[in-house]
């Protein structure tokens, strides 16, 4: 059985995010480039179910989609336990863009379980996955907070508004995943880092995708008015605030 | 040409969000000049469906088949693409929530639409039509062009207000084709969260960060939140803690909210925690520290301990109550 993790960099969660060419494109200067967070989950929960010899996991390959500059995140996910990648190599221009580049990857070479982040914390799509799971006419289970392979079953937890639901589906099925898929982002140990050095990354040529969208430019969120200070003896004061000026209450 | 707005209905009802999907739906109708047509999927009572017509829709049209009984992605598609196809829908509206997150971009594929997520406003313009989104996880917006004929949205819950202006609506029961073999997901069981207000459904939303200390100490911030009829939220580190359930954590990797109101007590307000708050109405803090970055994000604020502020706000709400 193989196992594709979906990646994506992304900026590290704590930049603050500055726009250049009349706020059209992010300035990347001085930018950490990290795997997106719920990517990582992803991938930490693919190499916990390959750690169970039961399972039956012989593969866990990382996919992404992007140039050159995106292979020392790459590597990091080899350093973390990955066993080889494929890089289509291409500027990813919008989501159905990067799940149609994925979806031909994983034609020429199938995977049984195919893991993506619910969303990448640059775009906030929520698309990639689902887009995919179509393109591929395969079933698709969203906002996964548990996958685990019971006797050779799928079993995932996703939750509902309101509530969870253990759910079944046969395989190959794309996961979306959210947080709960694995307690701590597993960390790359030095042998790790060592092995990645040598672990294959495969770069392949995109397929002609035309976007269905495309950004015209960012706005900052205005900011926000200064904070009123009550004081804390009189604490109580807010509520009356709350209820008279901002009229929340 | 239409408006196709996907209703959720929770055991037959709907929610407030459903109102303002409606709401929004019927306006962006009457900017692209065609109708708000409404589908419902499930056993949901006549008078119940008639509501929507309040609200702008046309014409409802409801699928019931026992097939369509719990969420799979592949046929809820299919039958939102079919009704989207036979309405000729040009812009289709989902929630952003995970049942709209899960079927908007399979649709987008099988309709060949682009898709705004998570937009919280009205399109910029309709040609060409452009939506604004989040972007960079609350930090920015993104007008983003979507280039398609037909248009998916997912509409963020708490960005658009209720607005009643239609009046009857027409009922038409639609059979969707479902061939055998269709249905893949099986559930085996579900956990309902019972009694609670849903976080992500809240008006007013009281949430707890490491100033609180110990997972004792909550007694106050629950009383607070029952008197304001509000849900309970948390950090991640007091998730990670054990000292709060996980559904609870709101924050970049937890829950996205957007309350009229949110009670940060005793949250230092790191980035990450702000990308999951920050569209909130109104943000109150309550810190120790008076230089914590939570006080930048919020409009009112208490330099104070949250053990000695609490109880003085939930004396303030039960004389707020008693007048």
């Amino acid at each position: 059985m193989k196992v594709l993790v979906c990646i994506s960099n992304v900026p590290d969660t704590t930049t603050k995010v500055r726009f250049i060419d009349d706020n059209r494109k992010l300035d990347t200067t001085g930018i950490q480039w990290v795997i997106n967070p719920w990517d990582e989950l992803s991938l930490t929960r693919a190499l916990e179910l390959k750690d169970v010899a039961s399972n039956g996991i012989e593969k866990v390959t990382v996919a992404h989609v992007g140039s050159v500059a995106a292979e020392p995140v790459i590597r990091k996910a080899l350093a973390i336990g990955a066993d080889d990648a494929i890089r289509v190599n291409a500027e990813a221009s919008d989501a159905y863009f990067v799940a149609s580049q994925l979806a031909e990857v994983i034609k020429q070479n199938p995977y049984d379980i195919i893991m993506c982040g619910i969303e990448s914390s640059d775009h906030n799509g929520s698309t990639v996955g689902g887009m995919l799971a179509e393109l591929l006419g395969i079933p698709s289970v969203s906002a996964v907070s548990s996958l685990s392979i019971e006797n050779g079953t799928f079993v995932l937890t996703r939750e509902i508004d309101g509530g969870k639901e253990n759910v079944q589906v046969p395989a190959p099925f794309v996961a979306v995943v959210q947080k709960g898929i694995a307690k701590e982002p597993r960390i790359a140990a030095m042998r790790g880092i060592m092995m990645a050095r040598t672990k294959p990354i495969a770069v392949v040529e995109p397929a002609a995708i035309e976007a269905y969208t495309e950004v015209m430019g960012y706005e900052m969120p205005k900011p926000r008015a200064a904070c009123k200070f009550v004081d804390a003896e009189n604490a109580g004061q807010l509520i009356a605030l709350l209820q008279n000026e901002a009229k929340v209450l | 040409m239409s408006v196709l707005v996907f209703v959720e209905n929770w055991d037959g009802k709907f929610k407030k969000a459903t109102f303002e999907m409606v709401s929004y739906a019927s306006i962006v109708a009457e900017m692209s000049n065609s109708n708000v047509v409404a589908l419902s999927i499930g056993n949901v009572e006549n008078a119940e469906l008639e509501k929507l017509g309040k609200f702008g829709a046309t014409k409802v049209v409801s699928v019931t088949n026992d097939k369509l009984n719990f969420l799979d992605n592949q046929a809820y598609t299919s039958v939102i693409a079919q009704v989207a196809e036979k309405e000729n829908a040009e812009v289709v509206i989902l929630s952003n929530n995970n049942t709209g997150k899960a079927l908007a971009p399979r649709l987008s594929v099988r309709l060949k639409a682009g898709i705004g997520s998570g937009v919280n406003h009205l399109p910029l313009s309709i040609t060409p039509f452009v939506v604004q989104k989040r972007a960079y996880s609350g930090n920015a917006f993104a007008n983003l062009l979507i280039k398609t004929p037909v248009k998916i949205l997912t509409l963020a819950q708490n960005s658009f207000e209720i607005k009643e202006n239609g009046s009857s609506t027409l009922i038409e029961n639609f059979n969707a084709d479902l061939g055998e073999g269709v249905v893949k997901t099986v559930v085996k069981d579900v956990q309902k969260q019972t009694g609670k207000i849903l976080l992500t459904d809240a008006d007013v939303v009281v949430s707890g960060g490491r100033g609180m200390k110990s997972p004792d100490n909550w007694a106050p911030l629950v009383e607070f939140a029952e008197l304001l009829g509000a849900a309970t939220a948390c950090s991640r580190p007091v998730s990670d803690e054990g000292w709060r359930p996980h559904e609870e954590h709101t924050g970049q990797t937890g829950k996205i909210i957007a309350p009229n109101l949110y009670f940060a007590i005793g949250i230092s307000g790191a980035t990450q925690h702000l990308a999951g708050v920050s569209s909130s109405k109104y943000i109150v803090a309550v810190n120790t520290d008076k230089d914590a970055p939570i006080f930048s994000a919020a409009q009112y604020g208490i330099v104070g301990d949250a053990s000695k502020v609490l109880p003085k706000l939930v004396e303030a709400v039960k004389e707020m109550k008693a007048k």
